[in-house]
């Protein structure tokens, strides 16, 4: 018999179905793999068999979780059951975890609930749970605050409180979106070792197929609140009997058909960007009142260049100083020391007024399509706000033009331009960020993970768009990305950033196929393959 | 694919409107703040009896069909005066809220835009102006340049300052690092025209709620005043000095304190309302929840 049996579910919130005869079951031991895009119902299907959902609810069918009728359970029951036999890893360390106590505390909580331990004997168990998940007390005591802690530490503190009771089921809803490939894989191989250790039910939420195929014993496609396909995991992503399940895989490993902008001679020789022993401090934290506090070198001494039409890849993990860097290419932020040219003009010394002519070439797209625009203003004055930067200004008319001729470039229409931005989707907003970006005819765009809060479909058709575009109107891009796919897909030229400095760079291929730096050589290991974990499982089943 | 355009709550006007007339206090709270509003304008027009005309012999007469209200000790009608006392107390706080908005806002964005010392200075000040216990500093204030209705206004309003200029720079310094103010920067726009374009709009909803909590401490701080007999000067009636003029008769009439009392309670009661009302419809976030 299954540990959880799900049958014929159906949901709706406040009349509008969500899920429509979900049919799903995880036997103890089992790593089940739950894929789709948002909105495809993956996260709601968690809350149901947590009993977490909005008050405005209804559900029809049958939850069964080791003999209980969770649809059917009063709210003491369930409250039992979650966090006892039902443990849940949420997507955002930052939010799951309580700032103002302790990760002791926190783990211990529901030790103490739970088991009725009394604070010493559930301290002694959140002391061996935290030990176990990667976070010894010699080095992280029971009195560490969640805000002393990295992102992948905090997953640890949130996986810890899941797991401290040994539940039957674990529920991991994108544990690792919001890491770096290199924490995701570690994550990733903590869970997989704890389910095996406590023969734990896993539920592995994900939009990332190969993070999917690499962990889990048999998955379940869903789409539109609907099961695609379900079976066991290499023979379905490996036959993709059901057209959408080859959709994804597709997309997944899409790589953008490029053609080549061929640069004069004249571009070629002379490099468009050129970065110079850039260096950027940070004020420390003071240890004493009296004693300067010792900087914090953020970018350490970078130098390189781009030419006319490139398009080069800056890849590293969290926190390596890439970000820092971007802004200080995009004078946001100036360098502590060193110069950043523009087409040999040094505008990292230049006052605002003298930047202005200069900013017309260079331009940027971000990486949330959500926060990226003002939810007041119409795409229109959205899409012209860096025609602002032209020495003559078009007239209304002229104006409605130019954003007409940016969002077909795009690929939208021209009358999307009287919508506001909330009328679109996550990649229709990106592709107004990157109309944006092009509408002043910039030489290089710098693009901070543009396609990484997107689904995989969408994300391939966004590369597709930034290829296109650097072949028609020969830009040069600055992806910055931890993503090692992006940068293969799109790439010329990849720089590999490590604790503020950049540890090798080269031909993309060549630097992704045999990294020589350390950094390079874990970025890789560490990357979701699809076709990897594939031939892997393939060559496991024999 | 699917691509489609997801289906969110929109900010427009009509929508809003639309949340407006389906949340509970903030239809009570518009209601009471508009029937008072009413009557403070009815009063310039019509008001049963004239309020600066004094009837001896009608004195401290009871609630009856001529005087709904009853009268005051000069004979006075009591709904006059509280028709006529509401237009006074409403100018007052209108012109306080406008004063602490129109100089308080600016110094916010300025300081959450400029940053350093800047910044430092402004809200250091602030905090010294907040130092200050604010009814007793007006006290000082009316006491230094006079008894009055405009000296109460400048009073209460410049105790405003520090409050928009607070609630405006929070507001402000969330907004800065947001990628659509980072965009606008790299298309080469200048503070002011940031501050403009996308910090004020999308702070206005913020600041229009303090507003109307601001009225309400307004018309409070307007009533403690003229209670003192700082604020509007007789004949002119207001709500403050009626509940003085009731305090040494309260036993033998209690009606002359109950009914300016309760215009005092209602109004505030109103605005308080409408505060909250406006801020569960401004706010997509509380919006989202419901």
């Amino acid at each position: 018999m299954s540990l959880l049996e799900i049958e014929n579910l159906r949901l709706e919130i406040g009349g509008t179905p969500i899920l429509r005869d979900i049919d799903l079951s995880i036997a103890e031991g089992e790593v089940m793999g739950l894929v789709g895009e948002s909105g495809s119902g993956k996260s709601m299907t968690a809350l149901t068999i947590m009993r977490l959902l909005p008050d405005a609810a209804r559900t029809s069918g049958r939850v069964t979780f080791d003999g209980i009728d969770i649809l059917a359970a009063p709210e003491a029951a369930m409250n039992r059951l979650r966090g006892d036999d039902i443990g849940m890893v949420f997507q955002e360390p930052m939010t799951a975890l309580n700032p103002v106590k302790t990760i002791g505390e926190q783990v211990a909580e529901g030790i103490r609930w739970h088991a009725g331990a009394n604070r010493a004997d559930a301290e002694q168990t959140a002391r061996q749970i935290l030990d176990r998940v990667g976070l010894p007390e010699a080095k992280f005591p029971l009195s560490r605050f969640p805000h002393e802690l990295s992102g992948g530490q905090r997953q640890r503190v949130v996986i810890a409180i899941a797991c401290a009771l040994k539940p039957k089921l674990l529920i991991a809803d994108e544990p690792t979106t919001a890491l770096d490939v290199v924490l995701q894989k570690q994550i990733l191989e903590l869970l997989r070792d704890l389910v095996d250790e406590q023969k734990m039910g896993l539920l592995l939420i994900s939009h990332d197929l190969a993070v999917v195929a690499d962990m889990a014993d048999r998955i379940t496609i869903m789409r539109h609140g609907e099961v695609m396909e379900e079976g066991e995991t290499a023979r379905t992503l490996s036959a993709q009997v059901h057209p959408y399940t080859r959709q994804l895989a597709l997309a997944s490993m899409h790589v953008p058909d490029r053609k080549k902008h061929a640069p004069s001679a004249d571009d070629a020789a002379r490099p468009l960007l050129s970065v110079e022993n850039v260096v950027r401090h940070y004020p420390g934290r003071r240890t004493s009142l009296f004693s300067r506090p010792e900087p914090f070198r953020a970018v350490d001494g970078v130098s390189f260049s781009i030419r006319a039409s490139q398009s080069v890849a800056l890849v590293g993990r969290s926190g390596c100083g890439k970000s820092t860097l971007a802004r200080m290419i995009l004078a946001l932020d100036r360098p502590t020391q060193g110069a950043i040219r523009l087409n040999g003009a040094e505008v990292s010394a230049m006052s605002e007024t003298e930047l202005k002519p200069h900013r017309r070439d260079i331009q940027v797209v971000f990486q949330d399509p959500y926060g990226s625009f003002n939810p007041r203003h119409k795409v229109e004055r959205l899409v012209a706000e860096p025609l602002h930067l032209l020495e003559k200004q078009p007239g209304p008319a002229e104006r409605r033009e130019m954003v007409a001729a940016a969002l077909h470039e795009v690929g939208l229409q021209p009358r999307d331009m009287d919508k506001y931005p909330h009328e679109f989707s996550g990649g229709q907003r990106q592709r107004i960020s990157i109309a944006r970006a092009i509408i002043t005819r910039p030489r290089l765009v710098v693009a901070d993970e543009p396609v990484s809060a997107l689904d995989v479909s969408i994300r391939a058709q966004v590369l597709d768009l930034f290829a296109e575009l650097n072949g028609k109107l020969g830009v040069a891009y600055l992806f910055i990305t931890h993503d090692l796919t992006v940068a293969r897909a799109i790439t010329d030229d990849v720089m590999v950033m490590h604790e503020g400095r950049i540890v090798e760079s080269g031909k993309t291929i060549d630097v992704l196929d045999n990294p020589q730096s350390e950094a390079a050589k874990a970025l890789v290991a560490a990357a979701p393959d699809l076709h990897r974990a594939l031939q892997k499982r393939l060559a496991e089943q024999g | 694919m699917t691509d489609a355009p997801l289906h969110l709550e929109q900010p427009g006007w009509r929508s809003t409107l639309r949340l407006a007339f389906a949340n509970r206090s903030f239809m009570i709270g518009f209601v009471i703040t508009a029937l008072v509003a009413a009557m403070a304008l009815v009063s310039y027009v019509w008001t049963p009896y004239d309020v600066t005309h004094l009837i001896v012999a009608d004195r401290m007469k009871g609630l009856s069909a001529q005087h709904p209200f009853g009268t005051d000790h000069f004979g006075r009608d009591i709904l006059s005066m509280i028709m006529v006392g509401a237009r006074n107390s409403i100018a007052v706080a209108v012109v306080a809220v406008a004063v602490g908005m129109g100089i308080g806002v600016p110094l916010g964005c300025w300081a959450a835009a400029r940053g350093g010392w800047v910044d430092e200075t402004l809200m250091r000040f602030n905090d010294v102006v907040f130092a200050f216990p604010a009814l007793l500093s007006a006290v000082m204030i009316t006491a230094i340049f006079g008894p009055g209705a405009v000296n109460a206004i400048i009073a209460i309003g410049i105790f405003n300052i520090p409050v928009f200029a607070r609630v405006a720079r929070a507001g402000a310094l969330s907004l800065w690092p947001r990628e659509y103010v980072l965009a606008a920067r790299a298309a080469g726009k200048g503070k002011t025209l940031i501050t403009i374009e996308h910090i004020l709009p999308n702070i206005a909803s913020i600041l229009l709620v303090q507003g109307t909590i601001q009225f309400a401490l307004g018309i409070l701080a307007e009533a403690g005043l003229s209670y003192l007999g700082l604020g509007a000067q007789p004949p002119m009636p207001s709500w403050g000095r009626m509940l003085f003029d009731a305090q040494t008769r309260m036993m033998v009439a209690p009606h002359l304190a109950i009914f300016p009392g309760l215009a005092i309670v209602i109004t505030v009661l109103g605005l308080n309302l409408l505060g909250d009302g406006l801020r569960d419809v401004l706010d997509p976030r509380l919006r989202r929840q419901r």
